[in-house]
C-alpha cells in the first residue's frame, strides 16, 4: 500500500510539472514533448488504478498517434523559432498585458471551486443499489470492457466509430488541394473522345517531320 | 496522508484541468499550444472518470473515458487540419495576429 502511494505521488508530480512546462515552455517542440510525458505518466497511474486497457490505449492513441500528429504540424508550419513572449509583446503591450492578471484571477478561481466540490462531496449512501456494471474480479479488465462495449454499448461504439470517419474526411477535404500543371488521369474525356477528335491525317513531308501538339 | 484514495486523484485532475484552463487563458505563443491545452482538459476529464470507476468498482467510467478517447482524437485531427489551412492562407498560427473576427 505504501509503494502504491509513492508511486501514486511521484506519477502525479511528473504529470503536474509537465502540464506546467506544456504551457509555459518557450519551445513548441519542447510543449510536445513534455504532453507525451505528461500522457506516459498519466497512462501509468490508469494502470496502477486498475483501468489496464485504458492505459495501453491511452499510450496507443495519444502517445502513438495524436502527439505524432502535433509533432508532425509544428515540424511542417516551422513554427520553433518564434519566440514565447509571456508577459510583453512587441505589437500591443497594453492590450496583452490586462489579460494576464485576470487569466490568472479566473484560473485560481476555477482551481479552488473543484477543490472545495472535491472536499464537501460524499457518495449518497443507496448509490451502490443502482450500478449495473459491477467489476467482476475473476475476469481482466479487458474482457470486461469488451462485454459491456460491444453489447450494452455498440450504438455508442459505433457513433463514435462515425466520429473518427467524419474527422478523416473533414482533415482530408480541409488540406487538400489542387496541384497547378499536374496531369491527371480523366475517364469521362477518354470515353467521350470520337474518332474525328482523336485522330488527325497529317501531310508528312520528306525528310522533315512533324510537330505533333498534344 | 499516505493512504491514497479517491480524493487523490480528483484533485490531480482538478490541477491538470486548471493548468490546461490557464494555458488556453495565458497563452501568448501559437494556436498549437491553445490546441494542447485542450488536450490536457480532457485528459483531467478522464483522470477523473478512472478514478470513479476503479474506487467504486464501476465499469461504465472506463466506457466513457474510451470514448472522450475517441472524441480527443477526432477533435487534434481536425484542429490540426484547420491550424494547417489557415497557416497555408495567412503564414502565421500567433495568436496575437490572429484577429481577422475581429473586424
Amino acid at each position: 500500500m505504501i509503494i502504491h502511494s509513492i508511486f501514486f505521488y511521484i506519477f502525479s508530480l511528473i504529470a503536474i510539472v509537465s502540464a506546467i512546462m506544456v504551457t509555459v515552455s518557450r519551445n513548441t517542440v519542447h510543449s510536445v514533448f513534455f504532453l507525451i510525458l505528461d500522457f506516459v505518466s498519466i497512462s501509468c497511474l490508469f494502470i496502477m488504478g486498475g483501468a489496464e486497457f485504458l492505459g495501453m490505449i491511452m499510450l496507443i492513441v495519444y502517445v502513438g498517434a495524436v502527439a505524432v500528429l502535433f509533432l508532425f504540424v509544428v515540424m511542417m508550419l516551422n513554427v520553433t523559432q518564434q519566440e514565447n513572449e509571456w508577459f510583453q509583446s512587441k505589437k500591443s503591450k497594453a492590450k496583452s498585458s490586462s489579460h494576464i492578471p485576470i487569466g490568472f484571477l479566473i484560473s485560481t478561481i476555477i482551481f479552488f471551486e473543484l477543490i472545495i466540490v472535491i472536499g464537501g462531496w460524499k457518495l449518497k449512501p443507496e448509490l451502490s443499489e443502482s450500478f449495473n456494471l459491477s467489476v467482476n474480479n475473476d475476469l481482466t479488465n479487458t474482457h470486461q470492457i469488451g462485454y459491456v462495449l460491444y453489447t450494452d454499448y455498440i450504438h455508442l461504439f459505433q457513433i463514435s466509430g462515425m466520429i473518427l470517419l467524419v474527422s478523416m474526411i473533414g482533415a482530408i477535404v480541409l488540406t487538400y488541394r489542387k496541384k497547378e500543371g499536374l496531369k491527371r488521369q480523366s475517364y469521362i474525356k477518354q470515353i467521350s473522345r470520337d474518332r474525328s477528335s482523336g485522330v488527325e491525317a497529317l501531310e508528312v513531308e520528306k525528310n522533315k517531320g512533324v510537330s505533333i501538339d498534344v | 496522508m499516505f493512504d491514497v484514495g479517491l480524493g487523490h486523484y480528483l484533485t490531480l485532475g482538478a490541477i491538470i484541468f486548471t493548468i490546461g484552463i490557464a494555458g488556453i487563458f495565458l497563452n501568448r505563443k501559437n494556436i498549437i499550444v491553445i490546441l494542447m491545452s485542450i488536450e490536457l482538459i480532457l485528459l483531467a476529464v478522464n483522470i477523473n472518470l478512472v478514478a470513479f470507476s476503479s474506487f467504486l468498482n464501476e465499469l461504465t467510467g472506463q466506457i466513457f473515458t474510451l470514448f472522450i478517447l475517441t472524441v480527443a482524437a477526432a477533435e487534434a485531427a481536425i484542429g490540426l487540419a484547420i491550424i494547417v489551412v489557415y497557416f497555408r492562407n495567412t503564414g502565421t498560427i500567433r495568436v496575437e495576429e490572429i484577429d481577422k473576427l475581429k473586424g
